[in-house]
């Protein structure tokens, strides 16, 4: 009873921590479209559409998504058991129960198998997004912790059950349920009662403290997305990918320029009724960033499908999705609260830096303290890491917002972009072309015609 | 070729042509300024043009009157500078009632159909792959000539702005579909597509630093899917296995193919690639709408 309440009371006080850090990103209205917001999150969330563009990690995930949603139906019945001092108190449901056990013994197998190889995929190095600079120390020890903690889950559940059900057969009673795995374990147990009693207690211990301090460490981890990307889903764009989004105190602006009749809207105030200082033009800091970027930064797993499918990174470039994502969640962890029993996303911002990445020691912001204007030149704004993410989320919009902070606040753009600004400026096309010449391409112009 | 057929010169109409005599056109066509200046796309616009002029749509352009939609702009950061130019142009299509827009530039396409309704733009805005495919549907491009393409392998390398930004992947293959060719996938196609390297506002500037440049990249795998030469495709970085796809049949490297495309960048850099691997000789790269309108013999 102690530990179920420090548990959750604990993992209550974690989310609260981070729900203030995701607020703390700018107002971006979500409301509406309910029900297509409700049919995206079963599918993609629920579902795991996305997942499925790579079968064998979908398969894999699968069963572990699967796995960890039946088994703790089986945690639940431990709770019971642990607070009312009953035992085994959904054996009543009979048939059904024997099916619940049995899918849990099975399912627990298959996940062994399964965390297996995904520690196979992730350590022995046969997938190229699970190296990179940053997936090496904290991020990548939290993926292996991650798998471990779920072969010690499964361990102790088989422990719990075989014990049981051994301690069952020595006194000659039926255990409700069925075992097709632990049945076969028990000749590996010893025939004494008191061993047994102990290690099924052991088994059962282990398996609802772990369970609860893993619930925990999610806050600390990018495990955390078993949980967020649910909200992330929901919340994601509704629009084209291709639609950027549009700043409307410029719009106001360019509006009262070429228009002096028109009104633009009085500036935004404080609580107490003075004038709000102005928020600058896209972002240099976590703050700048609008909340549904924060909760992105929360719901990210690191599996790093968006860093795969970058062509800047493909072909070399520094610019990696994925970590502009893991920047987000340190900076907002460091500038901010840090909600977590330990800290260890904050370890370093250099630690997950290639060498050749020259980091800014005066600026400490997202911008320049974390992310470099190299990464943001690099990318294509091609949406293949937005196309590319399970969890609908989306690195192009913190790119965008970042690029927007260097040109219009600090007209930081690269020379060559510059030009390009000033050709539109002054010819109305990007490249140096006189507008006279704009219609030339229809002289001399002859079609076959039809016998 | 064909010297029975009479060709006749076109006068392209002008929006402020036809509204001084009163008179609506059906569609604007957008050509944009890929389409007006750069000499490569130039060519793919009076294609496009002579499709128009041959199946009878009334239209009209801009001319002198168009100006940059300000995508690039806006992909830079340059918001200011985008709405600027985006009230402008929205501003000429309120003054003459345009309703629908047609361009065979994928970023105008997006930019104007996206982005101008935040800033009080509202029209039907069509991509020249869809407009085509049609046409080819209601059967009033038929491919009179004919068989021109019947046979080559032709591989389709889709725009990011037309594909993952817009969810158009069919349109352009259904136009093709119609030359009769040998139309094979690369293995990164549609909703995988790899970009070719000119978006966000990349086309303007120099690349980062890196190990290749992502238009070598994409070629590479162009020249792969065209040859079926497997070897070549698995030696990408970014091809990864398991993506949807077999390689087409391997053939001999110097039969001629071509590598479809749909948007100006695109054709600046899939050319530049072909150049740069040196198969000029025998790899070309068209716009959809130049291939119809050689099929259908229009000059």
């Amino acid at each position: 009873m102690l530990v179920a309440v420090a548990g959750f009371g604990l993992f209550a006080w974690q989310a609260r921590k981070i729900r203030a850090n995701i607020l703390v990103g700018r107002d971006r209205d979500m409301s509406g479209n309910v029900s297509e917001r409700l049919s995206k999150t079963l599918l993609v969330a629920f579902g795991q559409q996305k997942m499925f563009k790579r079968l064998t990690p979908a398969f894999l995930h699968l069963i572990v998504y699967v796995g960890f949603i039946v088994i703790n139906v089986e945690v639940i019945e431990i709770m019971i058991d642990g607070l009312f001092g009953t035992h085994r108190v959904l054996s009543f449901l009979g048939p059904l129960y024997s099916l619940l056990v049995g899918a849990n013994e099975i399912l627990g197998a298959l996940v062994i198998v399964a965390v297996v190889a995904f520690w196979w995929r992730r350590n022995v190095g046969v997938v190229r997004r699970f190296t990179g600079p940053e997936l090496r120390m904290w991020p990548k020890l939290d993926a292996n912790i991650i798998l471990y903690v779920e072969v010690i889950l499964m361990v102790a559940l088989y422990t719990m059950n075989s014990a049981d059900l051994k301690l069952h057969q020595l006194e000659g009673v039926e255990l409700p349920g069925a075992y097709p795995i632990s049945s076969l374990l028990t000749g590996l147990l010893p025939a004494n009662v008191a061993v047994l009693h102990g290690l099924e207690r052991l088994g059962w211990w282990a398996h609802i403290v772990g369970i609860l301090l893993f619930l925990n460490y999610l806050p600390s981890s990018k495990h955390f997305h078993i949980i967020m990307a649910f909200p992330n889903v929901y919340y994601s764009r509704l629009v084209p990918q291709g639609q950027f989004s549009n700043v409307d105190s410029i719009t106001h602006e360019v509006k009262a320029m070429m228009d002096p009749s028109y009104q633009v809207p009085p500036p935004a105030t404080n609580p107490d009724g003075s004038v709000a200082a102005p928020t600058p033009f896209g972002a240099k800091d976590v703050d700048d960033l609008a909340w549904t970027t924060l909760l992105n930064s929360y719901s990210c797993t690191e599996c790093g499908r968006c860093t795969a499918v970058c062509p800047a990174n493909i072909t070399g470039k520094l610019l990696s999705p994925r970590k502009i994502i893991m920047d987000t969640r340190d900076r907002v962890e460091e500038k901010y609260n840090a909600p977590l029993i330990f800290q260890p996303n904050l370890y370093g911002t250099e630690a997950k830096h290639a060498e050749t990445e020259v980091l800014s020691k005066e600026n400490h912001t997202l911008l320049r303290g974390y992310v470099t204007p190299e990464e943001l030149w690099a990318c294509t704004t091609c949406n293949a890491c937005v196309e590319a993410c399970p969890v609908n989320i989306n690195p192009l919009e913190s790119i965008i917002e970042m690029r927007r902070f260097l040109v219009l606040e600090e007209s930081a753009a690269p020379n060559s972009l510059n030009v390009m600004f000033s050709n539109i400026e002054n010819n109305g096309a990007p490249w140096a072309f006189s507008p006279s010449d704009r219609f030339n391409w229809a002289d001399e112009l002859f079609v076959a015609e039809k016998a | 070729m064909a010297e029975q057929t009479a060709t006749r010169q076109i006068t392209v109409p002008l929006m402020a042509d036809l509204a001084a005599k009163g008179e609506e056109p059906e569609i604007l066509f957008w050509v944009g300024c890929a389409g007006a200046f750069d000499d490569r796309y130039k060519r793919v616009t009076r294609a496009f043009v002579r499709i128009l002029e041959h199946v009878g749509v009334k239209y009209a352009v801009l001319g002198m009157e168009e100006t940059c939609t300000g995508d690039p702009a806006k992909r830079a950061g340059n918001e200011f500078l985008f709405q600027m130019q985006a009230m402008q142009n929205i501003t000429t299509f309120e003054g003459y009632g345009v309703k629908k827009i047609v361009t065979a530039c994928p970023h105008c396409f997006n930019t104007i159909k996206n982005e101008y309704p935040a800033l009080g733009g509202n029209y039907e805005v069509i991509h020249h792959s869809t407009f085509l495919q049609q046409l080819i549907n209601e059967g009033r491009v038929g491919m009179a000539g004919g068989g021109e393409f019947k046979g080559q392998r032709i591989t389709f390398h889709d725009s990011c702005y037309l594909g993952r930004s817009n969810n158009i992947y069919e349109a352009p293959r259904d136009v093709l579909a119609a030359l009769d060719a040998d139309l094979v996938e690369m293995k990164r196609s549609k909703a995988n597509g790899l970009c070719c390297g000119a978006g966000g506002a990349q086309m303007w500037k120099e690349p980062e630093p890196g190990k290749k440049d992502i238009n070598v990249e994409r070629t590479e795998e162009a020249l792969a899917a065209l040859d079926g030469n497997a070897a070549a495709l698995a030696s990408l970085n970014g091809v990864e296995s398991g993506n949807a796809g077999a390689t087409p049949a391997p053939r001999n490297g110097q039969q001629s193919s071509i590598i479809a495309v749909s948007c100006p960048f695109c054709m600046t850099m899939m050319s530049d690639g072909v150049k740069n691997k040196e198969r000029e000789n025998n790899v070309q790269v068209f716009d959809i709408a130049e291939l119809i309108a050689t099929a259908e013999g229009l000059g």
